[in-house]
Parts: structure tokens; sequence; C-alpha cells
């Protein structure tokens, strides 16, 4: 795996991870008492809970599974500036064969009809394929997040016919139609590899209409701001990449900047940590609230805990954690579907990220 | 360093209101229409903006519709181009003066 690993990082210009660096950051529990700390100007103390209360959600609770989320692990050949993962080349955790298995078992025993793939890149996982099948095998919809590198590397180009014969939804990583902020945001030498993958898989059918093969683009700010109105961005983003390369795609997804891990620590480097938070505060928007992504997932990491989302995952606020009495399961091994349908979301300042403008998930934004 | 300008006052702008707020009233619902989406994207108009905030000189809006384009995803290779074009047509409307200076002169030279 490793040689494959070297193989999908080549031409990309990488950057130490906070794990690598030990940096404080690094850790959960450093990340939630850094936004705990930040002065907030607003009269609910910058608490979610007491905004939540506003929007008449407040305790936040799951109102059923849609989507299960698994995250493969933190191995990735990018390291990009925003990455809330922290993941890397460096990083080694990856689910285990047994942890995958564990979780396609979950899958088969319930009526979830969703199973959501993300990591790091998930296609550096040795198991990857045996659960794309499997899922497939058991009718469920397959959704994987690709950072499109990956595929544009030998090891992996026989993945986007994989993908058409297992008719799996791509959900993939472009922040900008452009290289300059692309290679910002992913380091450079991503934009042009991101193409090419694009190109690839247009051609294997995907986001050309009528094949059915969907495919979504996804856009982070490359800055401290809010994202761009999803619909009005998608308009420019198709004329754009028709115009610049002939590619097409189905969907265009604009995602917040969540203030954890990687971007977290930008945010802190460049002085724009309070500003940004600030921002996000005063953008709680009730109605993305009642949209946030949490009450319908149920998140699971590369060694089986469970979580409310792949945010609170890499903040390590475990459902086992929860103050909800009794606590709902901790590990795939435990896994109850009524418990978590019906669990306690865990929050703190971070899920302000979510809740901010237009609203922001995995399936982008909420309004 | 006091100056005439600083940036903490482009936040008071809506003070405009307080000794004449119908008219400031009407100006931010008028300004608020201009930006909204139409027959031109919020984005198209944002750079339109851009430049005219260059051509005009006012630091407060090239401060406000740098960020605003960039909010609406614009990069700065974009933006320097707005620069680009800005120049342009404020150096071409003194070159375009020049025929003034031709005919004032034709009217009094050899």
């Amino acid at each position: 795996m490793e040689d494959k690993l070297s193989s999908a990082s080549r031409g990309l210009k990488l950057a130490p991870t906070l794990a690598r660096r030990g940096s404080p950051l690094a850790g959960g529990a450093a990340q939630l008492a850094r936004l705990a700390a930040v002065e907030i100007s607003d009269p609910r103390g910058g608490a979610f809970d007491a905004h939540l209360e506003r929007a008449g959600l407040a305790p936040l609770r799951a109102s059923g599974i849609e989507v299960l989320q698994l995250n493969l692990g933190k191995v990735c050949n990018q390291t990009c500036v925003h990455c809330h993962v922290d993941a890397g080349p460096e990083r080694t955790e990856s689910m285990s064969r047994e942890t995958a298995e564990l979780a396609l078992r979950v899958l088969a025993q319930s009526d979830i009809p969703t199973l959501d793939i993300t990591g790091g890149a998930p296609e550096l996982n040795p198991s990857f394929e045996w659960i794309v099948r499997e899922a497939r095998r058991l009718g469920r919809h397959v959704m994987h997040r690709c950072n499109l590198t990956v595929i544009a590397s030998r090891p992996f180009s026989h993945l986007p016919q994989f993908f058409s014969e297992q008719r799996v939804e791509l959900v993939c990583s472009l922040p900008h139609y452009r290289a300059l902020n692309t290679d910002r945001q992913r380091g450079e030498g991503v934009y042009d590899s991101s193409i090419a993958a694009l190109k690839a898989l247009n051609a294997q059918g995907y986001g050309v209409e009528g094949s059915g093969l969907r495919l979504v683009l996804v856009t982070n700010p490359v800055g401290a701001f809010l994202p761009a109105a999803q619909a009005s961005a998608k308009l420019e983003w198709r004329r754009e990449l028709a115009r610049l390369h002939g590619i097409v795609f189905d969907e265009l997804y604009a995602i917040t900047n969540m203030p954890i891990s990687r971007y977290l620590e930008w945010l802190e480097n460049s002085g724009q940590l309070e500003r940004y938070l600030q921002l996000l505060v005063d953008s709680f928007n009730p109605a993305a609230a009642h949209g946030v992504m949490c009450r319908t997932t149920l998140s699971v990491g590369w060694d089986g805990r469970l979580y409310d989302c792949d945010f609170n995952q890499m903040l390590e606020l475990e459902l086992g954690e929860s103050d909800e009495s009794p606590p709902p399961p901790r590990h795939l091994r435990e896994f109850e579907l009524q418990a978590l349908a019906t669990r306690r979301i865990r929050t703190g300042r971070h899920c302000f990220g979510c809740t901010a403008g237009a609203g922001s998930s995995c399936g982008g934004a909420t309004t | 360093m006091e100056t005439y300008y600083d940036p903490a006052d482009l936040a008071r702008f809506a003070q405009l209101g307080e000794h004449a707020p119908a008219l400031a009233k009407k100006f931010f619902d008028y300004y608020g229409a201009v930006f909204a989406d139409g027959a031109l994207s919020a984005r198209d108009k944002a750079l339109i903006a851009l430049g005219a905030a260059y051509a005009v000189q006012c630091p407060y809006c090239i401060d406000a519709y740098t960020q605003e384009t960039l909010k609406h995803g614009c990069d700065l290779e974009q933006l320097t181009e707005v620069t680009h074009v800005a120049a342009a047509i404020r150096g071409g409307a003194v070159l375009a003066h020049a025929a003034q200076m031709k005919n004032a002169a034709s009217k009094v030279g050899m």
C-alpha cells in the first residue's frame, strides 16, 4: 500500500500534519478548549445550544438514520490546508477488514438506505472496493467522497470504471474551477491532477445527462468567509468548467469550512479566528439548523467508534461519552438502531459552522 | 497615526440614516435591490462594483467589494484582471482626450 500511496502523492506538494508536528491542536479537547475561549459578542454568549433554543430545536436529537457514514481513516495522498481530519500520507489510522465487515453486518441488519464513504482518501484503504461491492450487493445507495487526485494516479486508474459498474455516486472535492485557489487550498499540482480525473470520470459517463452516474463537486471557501450561494455558483461553474476543459457535472455543493483541526490552526496563525467565529455565530440561521446532517446521519470512525458526524469524530466527541442517560452505543459492536436513531446530539461551538448562512452539510447547503 | 480614512468607519455607513432616515432608507433599499441577482448575477455585479470602486478610488468600496467578490468564489487572478479593466478605462479615457488637445492646438498653431 505504501508504494500505491507514494504513487498517488507524486507531483503534489505536501505539508506535515498537526499530528506529525506534535501541535497541541492535534487533539480534540485542545481544539474545543480553544474555540470555547474565543470572546464572542453575542447576547447568548456564543453558546450553540442557546441558539438552538431560539430555533426550537433544543435539545438537538437525531430523527432517524438515513446515512451510515464510514470514515475509512486518516491516510491521504494530499495535505489540504483546511482539512478537518488532519489527514496526510504519514497518518496510519485505517479501518481494518474486521471493522469493515462489522459495518457491513450492521448495514445488512438495518434498512439504512445510504452508505457514505469518506476519509482521508478512502481508496487507500485495502478494503475499499470490497466495502463498495458488498454495500451495492445489499442494494444500498453508495456515496463516495473522492479527492480526485488519487484516481488520477496509475495504481487507481481502474476506479472510474469500477465506480460506474457499481453505480456509485461520486462527491468530489474541487474548491475552484481554476488552478490558483484550488492549489492554494489543496497543494500545488492538485488542480491539474483533479482536472485529469474529472475528464476520466466524464469519459466513463459520470456527470453526463441521462447516464444516471451522478457526479457532484464540492467547493469550500479559500479563506475566512462563508461559501458562495450554491445555486448561482453552480451556473458559473458549469459555464467555466465547460469553457476551460469541456467538463460536465451534475451538482455543486458549497460547504462551510469548519473551524477545527488544520483550518483552526490556519485561522489562528493568520489572526482571523475571532472574526471568523463571530461571523459564524452572527450568521446562525434557524432554517439551516433544522437541516443539519447529524439528525439523520451516524458517523463511524476507522476503529468502529460511533459519532454524530465526521466533525465530532475528529474532535473525539464519542457517543459513548454523551451525558445522556443511559449513553447511546459507543461502538459498531453495540449497534442498536432505536437508541441511535433518537439519540441526543453532542454539540459545541464548532456546530455554528453547519448553521451559518445557507447552512452546510455533507450534502451542501441545507436551505 | 491619524488618517482621513479609518477602516472602522466602513461599519458606520448605516449611520448615514441618523439625520435623514427616510432618504437613507430609500438609498439602502435601492442599493440592496441593485446588487441582487437579476439579469446579471450578484457575482458579476460585485466584480463590476470593484472595477467602479477603483475608478472612483474609494478605499471603503475597494475593501468591501474585494471581500464580496472573494465570497462569490473569485480568485486573485480574476480580481487583478478587474484592476486592469479599471486602469485601461481610466488610462484610455486620458488618451482619448488627445483629440481635444489636438483640436485646441490646431486652432492656434501653424
